[in-house]
């Protein structure tokens, strides 16, 4: 990051993550990166549910057993306690992976709109952008109360 | 990068001359991604149940059926410029660009191709 000048004095050399200090507009730029790559292993799990709904009933509840199994029958002994972690691991993956939808949708339009050539007077920028990423989460929220709670 | 000489330009340095078709693609496909994911998002909240036989019976319903291998081509067509983006921010070897964008373009084929046999074989009934 710092290269000596001719001067003897090393100058920092190119915008760098740790020398950046975080703002709103920087946070939501990466995040809409890390919710698209997430929101493409939600494909794959809406891949692995289509395989198992063409497979069968019995398929179909070995890939609901996986990706949202009944942890009050996890056993914890032995091999159990691995596939508890792996169910554990599963759930927090598929909830990861609604998020990444919402996330990158909400960011999405953000895009769009800052491509028309809005939103980069300094305040509007960091409330959109702060709004873009609590949006993702409360749009995960909302939509896991609607699906377990209804 | 190529310095606009002959050899430069034969090795297929410099611009490709595709980029704007990427960037508009990525968002035409975008727009069309909210509309399904909005669609999907919803109907998975008015099912009744997402066990076996209610999912089984909502897919066997053609509209479902299309707009759900919609999603599915929609988005993977979106990935797939997508992560062709980030592999061409991070990765900077050339063979391995190359490589990790070729592999890129087979996985999300064969992915399309295997959400389509599904979608078919539920909408039109048969083995299972």
């Amino acid at each position: 990051m710092a290269n000596a000048s001719p001067s003897g004095r090393t100058r920092p050399i190119s915008p760098h993550l740790q020398i950046w200090r975080w703002g709103p507009g920087m946070a939501a730029s990466i995040l809409h990166r890390i919710s698209g790559v997430g929101a493409s292993v939600g494909l794959v799990l809406v891949l692995w549910w289509l395989g198992a709904l063409v497979a069968g009933p019995e398929s179909y509840a070995k890939f609901v057993g996986w990706v949202w199994a009944d942890l009050s029958a996890e056993t914890w002994e032995g091999l159990g306690i691995l596939c508890g972690l792996i169910h554990i691991f599963l759930k927090i993956v598929v909830v990861g992976c609604s998020w990444a939808l919402f996330a990158h949708a909400l960011t999405g339009i953000r895009h769009f709109l800052l491509d028309t050539g809005a939103g980069y007077e300094l305040d509007a920028n960091n409330f959109w952008a702060t709004a873009t990423i609590i949006g993702g989460v409360l749009l995960t929220a909302i939509f896991w109360a609607l699906l377990l709670l209804i | 990068m190529g310095n606009g000489t002959s050899i430069g330009r034969v090795r297929g340095l410099g611009s490709a001359h595709s980029g704007s078709h990427h960037w508009l693609m990525q968002h035409y496909l975008g727009i069309a991604s909210l509309v399904l994911s909005a669609w999907l998002v919803a109907s998975l909240i008015l099912l009744p149940s997402l066990d076996y036989k209610s999912v089984r019976e909502w897919l066997g319903h053609p509209i479902s059926a299309v707009l759900l291998g919609l999603f599915v081509l929609i988005n993977l067509w979106h990935m797939r410029l997508g992560i062709q983006t980030v592999i061409e921010d991070y990765v900077h070897e050339h063979a391995n660009k190359f490589a990790s964008i070729v592999l890129l373009n087979l996985v999300t084929f064969a992915a399309v191709a295997f959400a389509a046999f599904c979608l078919v074989r539920l909408a039109l009934g048969g083995a299972a």
